[in-house]
C-alpha cells in the first residue's frame, strides 16, 4: 500500500455507516412485516438450529415467502460464514 | 367533509408536538377551519406549545365520557378565529380513549363544519398512538435524521398501511415525509443523515425539511408556535411545508449550510 493509498482510504463517515445499516435492518424488518405472523419467529428459530454449528449474523438469515404459479413457496436463503476465515 | 391528519413518528421526541402546533396555526391562518387534537393522555403538552395552558378546563377524555360537550372542551385560539385546541386529560388513564369515543368526537368535529382535523399522536406504537392514525385520511411523518427515529419511521409506515380503517377498506393514506431537526452542516462533515438517504430508505413523499433551531425553543418557551415567528428559518420552512400539504409547488430551503456573510461579500458567494 503505496502512501497515496493510505490517504484514500480514510474511515467510511458515520453518515455512511448508518445508511447501511438502516438499509439491511429495514429491509428485513418489511419481510416480517409483510408475511404471516409466525415468520419472524421461524427465522429465529432457524437461527438458533444453525448456530450450534456455525456462528452466523442476523443478515446471513433470509426467510421470504413468496409465490410460484398457484403455490406458496417458503424461501431460506443461508449465507455461511467463509471457512478459510476461521 | 373534513381532512383528518395524523401527525405521528414512533419515536418520542422528535418534534411531533411541535409540528402539529405548527401545522394547525399554519392552516388555520390561511383560511381553514381547524381543530387540533392532543392524543398523548397524561402527557398533555400541545396546550403548552400552542399558549393556550392556562384556559383549559375539560379535556378530549371528558368530551369521550360525556362530562362535557365538544363546545365546552374546545380552546378557541387567541391569534386565529379558525383554530381550536382539544387538549388532551392530564390525570385519566389511556384507556378512557375509545375508539367509538374518539370516532364520536371527529364525527362531531366534521359536522361542524372544520376544513382540517389535525391529531398530534403520542410516541410509542400503543392505544394513543393506534387511535390517533386509525381515522386518518393523511398521515405526516416527522422522522430526525438518525437511524432509530428512521427506523421508527418505517415502523409506523407498516402500522399506517395496516392498522387503519383506511387499510382495512383497501385504501390507502397519504403518507408525508416531514424531516426535522436537520443540520446541514452536520450532513456537509458526513455525521448526519442526509436527507437523500433518508429517503431512499423510507421511500415516502418528502413535505419538508425543518432545519435545526434555536428559535424552536424559544417558541416553546413563549407558547407561540413557531411558523409565527416570520424570521426563523425553521418558522419559514414550516410555512413551506403548510403551502405543499395545500397543493402548491415550494422549492425546499435551508438544505446547505449557509455561507457566512463576510466571506460571502468577499468571494461573491
Ligand atoms: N427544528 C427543531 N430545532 C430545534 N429543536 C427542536 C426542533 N423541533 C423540535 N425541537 C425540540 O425537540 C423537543 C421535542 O419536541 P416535541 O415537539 O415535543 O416532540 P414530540 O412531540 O415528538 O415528543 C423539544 O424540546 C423541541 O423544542
Ligand atoms: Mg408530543
Amino acid at each position: 500500500m503505496g502512501i497515496f493509498d493510505y490517504f484514500r482510504t480514510s474511515k467510511p463517515k458515520t453518515a455512511q455507516v448508518a445508511k447501511e445499516r438502516l438499509q439491511i435492518l429495514i429491509k428485513h424488518e418489511r419481510i416480517d412485516r409483510s408475511g404471516p405472523d409466525f415468520l419472524p419467529q421461524l427465522r429465529n428459530d432457524i437461527m438458533e438450529v444453525i448456530r450450534k454449528y456455525v456462528q452466523i449474523d442476523e443478515k446471513d438469515v433470509n426467510v421470504q415467502l413468496g409465490r410460484v404459479n398457484n403455490y406458496e413457496v417458503l424461501e431460506l436463503n443461508i449465507t455461511l460464514p467463509d471457512r478459510t476465515a476461521q | 367533509m373534513s381532512r383528518i391528519v395524523v401527525v405521528t413518528s414512533g419515536k418520542g421526541g422528535v418534534g411531533k408536538t411541535t409540528t402539529s402546533a405548527a401545522f394547525a396555526t399554519g392552516l388555520a391562518l390561511k383560511g381553514y377551519k381547524t381543530a387540533v387534537i392532543d392524543f398523548d393522555v397524561g402527557l398533555r403538552n400541545l396546550d403548552l406549545i400552542m399558549g393556550c395552558e392556562r384556559r383549559v378546563v375539560y379535556d378530549f377524555i371528558n368530551v369521550i365520557s360525556g362530562e362535557a360537550n365538544l363546545k365546552q372542551a374546545l380552546i378557541k385560539d387567541k391569534r386565529s378565529d379558525n383554530l381550536f385546541i382539544l387538549p388532551a386529560s392530564q390525570t385519566r388513564d389511556k384507556d378512557a380513549l375509545t375508539q367509538e369515543g374518539v370516532e364520536r368526537v371527529l364525527k362531531d368535529l366534521t359536522e361542524d363544519g372544520f376544513d382540517f382535523i389535525v391529531c398530534d399522536s403520542p410516541a410509542g406504537i400503543e392505544r394513543g398512538a393506534a387511535l390517533a392514525m386509525y381515522f386518518a385520511d393523511d398521515a405526516v411523518i416527522v422522522t430526525n435524521p438518525e437511524v432509530s427515529s428512521v427506523r421508527d419511521s418505517d415502523r409506523i409506515l407498516g402500522l399506517l398501511q395496516s392498522r387503519t380503517r383506511k387499510a382495512e377498506r383497501g385504501e390507502s393514506i397519504r403518507e408525508h415525509l416531514l424531516i426535522t431537526r436537520y443540520s446541514p452542516a452536520r450532513v456537509a462533515s458526513g455525521d448526519m443523515l442526509a436527507m437523500e438517504d433518508i429517503l431512499e430508505i423510507l421511500a415516502v413523499p418528502l413535505i419538508g425539511v425543518i432545519p435545526e433551531s434555536g428559535s424552536v425553543l424559544q417558541a416553546s418557551n413563549s407558547g407561540v408556535p413557531v411558523i409565527l415567528d416570520k424570521e426563523s428559518t425553521a418558522g419559514q420552512a414550516y410555512d413551506d411545508f403548510v403551502r405543499r400539504f395545500l397543493g402548491e409547488t415550494v422549492p425546499h430551503r435551508f438544505l446547505e449550510v449557509e455561507k457566512k456573510g463576510l466571506f460571502k461579500r468577499l468571494f461573491g458567494g
